[in-house]
């Protein structure tokens, strides 16, 4: 979708400031991820941008400012106020996420790899099975399902983690660099075929990536520099 | 894209009317500027006078689009020589932006934002480049991801030389 002025935020973060040590991560970050859109969030090595992400995500709490989980509705979450059991709670049940190297556990076969994130919340094994199968099979996985991640190749094993991301439905999807570790066409492939995925679902994507091209499958863009979005780089739509 | 000798390579593959080589142009070269049939003729002209194809006789009713033509034994050398030449680099686009950029610095004024709207515009032409290749034909594809990774090799360019303002204008104002 592209973003308007009337689009409706699904996550809202006001103020993020989060330090390491003496390093300032993050310096007063404002931002809006509207409902259904992928969003690119680029910018150089150590930016500022996976902390952003992790912020957003509810994997860590920003030492200072707030975010915001439906913003706009009855009941918005405070993300950042929450503690870790409830945030891991929703990300368990609302947000889904793909890194760089699938991290897929090498102990199990692709189609369980894919049923953790469903048996973690209560569905059973044979539905689990049954619909990681479909989703794999939908991402051009035909047959693979009893294959360990060591027996797939890279294309394949992050499309697995793609899958494993997605199988609960959710509401965002966070992806850090998740092609970063393919070759072009490779890369290609899992782009297109996650984003086809969500994008008919209606899944809102945040996405970081220090590379244009995949950064160009997005709708809109935000560049972070020095832990901050200033004013000027800022978002292209 | 040098069109004439586009036009010698398709015609390479078998003796062909100017219609048909018009028409084989636009399908594989000619997204959104087909050739006229007019720098078709005028090209097919002057390749006959060079040597680098002949006319195999008209047929009844005369006219340009009449003709069969066929390359020539040079023909065909000058294609080998076109293919297997390497080009020279373009670096228009980045002289010019380094020049802005030196410029803006040298004017005290704010280079950061050139370089940043000039990078918003080819983020958007990459935008709309990857929107085309959805649902192309592989021909478009391949055309396409020509144009993202060169647009992405300026983009580096933009993102490094904005790493290096702060040094570059310290340079320049020591010069």
């Amino acid at each position: 979708m592209s973003t308007n002025d009337t689009a409706v935020p699904i996550l809202s973060a006001r103020g993020l400031h989060h330090s390491f040590g003496q390093t300032e991560a993050l310096r007063g970050i404002d931002l809006d991820v509207h409902t259904g859109e992928v969003l690119a969030v680029t910018g150089p090595s150590g930016s500022g941008k996976s902390t952003l992400l992790h912020c957003l995500a509810g994997v860590l709490v920003p030492d200072g400012g707030s975010v915001t989980y439906r913003p706009a509705e009855l009941a918005p979450m405070g993300i950042s106020s929450l503690g870790e059991p409830k945030r891991a709670r929703l990300r368990l049940t609302d947000f889904g996420f793909v890194f760089q190297f699938g991290q897929l556990l090498p102990e199990l076969t692709a189609v369980d790899n894919v049923s953790i994130p469903l048996l973690l919340s209560g569905t059973r094994r044979p539905e689990a099975q049954r619909r990681s199968t479909e989703l794999l099979e939908r991402l051009g996985l035909e047959g693979i399902g009893a294959k360990l991640p060591g027996e797939l190749s890279g294309g394949q094993a992050q499309r697995v983690a793609v899958a494993r991301a997605l199988v609960t439905s959710p509401a965002v999807l966070f992806a850090d660099e998740p092609t970063g570790s393919l070759d072009s066409l490779a890369s290609e492939n899992v782009l297109t075929l996650m984003l086809d995925l969500v994008r008919e679902a209606g899944t809102t994507v945040v996405m970081i990536t220090h590379d244009a091209r995949t950064a160009a499958y997005a709708d809109r863009e935000v560049i972070v520099r020095d832990g901050a979005i200033g004013a000027g780089y800022r978002v292209s739509a | 894209m040098n069109n004439s000798i586009t036009l010698l390579g398709l015609l390479g593959r078998e003796p062909s009317y100017g219609y048909d080589l018009k028409h084989s142009y636009d399908r594989y070269f000619g997204a959104g500027k087909a050739l006229a049939f007019g720098q078709v003729y005028s090209t097919l002209a002057r390749m006959v006078r060079d040597e680098l194809i002949r006319a195999l006789g008209e047929e009844t009713g005369g006219g340009p689009d009449r003709k069969k033509y066929e390359i020539t034994v040079a023909g065909q050398d000058r294609v080998r020589e076109w293919l297997f030449t390497p080009d020279v680099p373009s670096e228009s686009l980045q002289s010019n932006l380094f020049a802005k950029t030196v410029i803006a610095l040298l004017l005290d004024d704010d280079a950061d934002r050139l370089l940043d709207v000039q990078r918003s515009e080819h983020m958007a032409r990459m935008r709309e480049l990857t929107r085309l290749k959805k649902d192309a034909d592989l021909l478009r594809v391949l055309v396409c991801d020509h144009g993202l990774f060169h647009i992405e090799a300026d983009l580096r360019w933009i993102d490094l030389t904005s790493a290096r303002l702060a040094q570059l204008k310290k340079e320049l104002q020591s010069a």
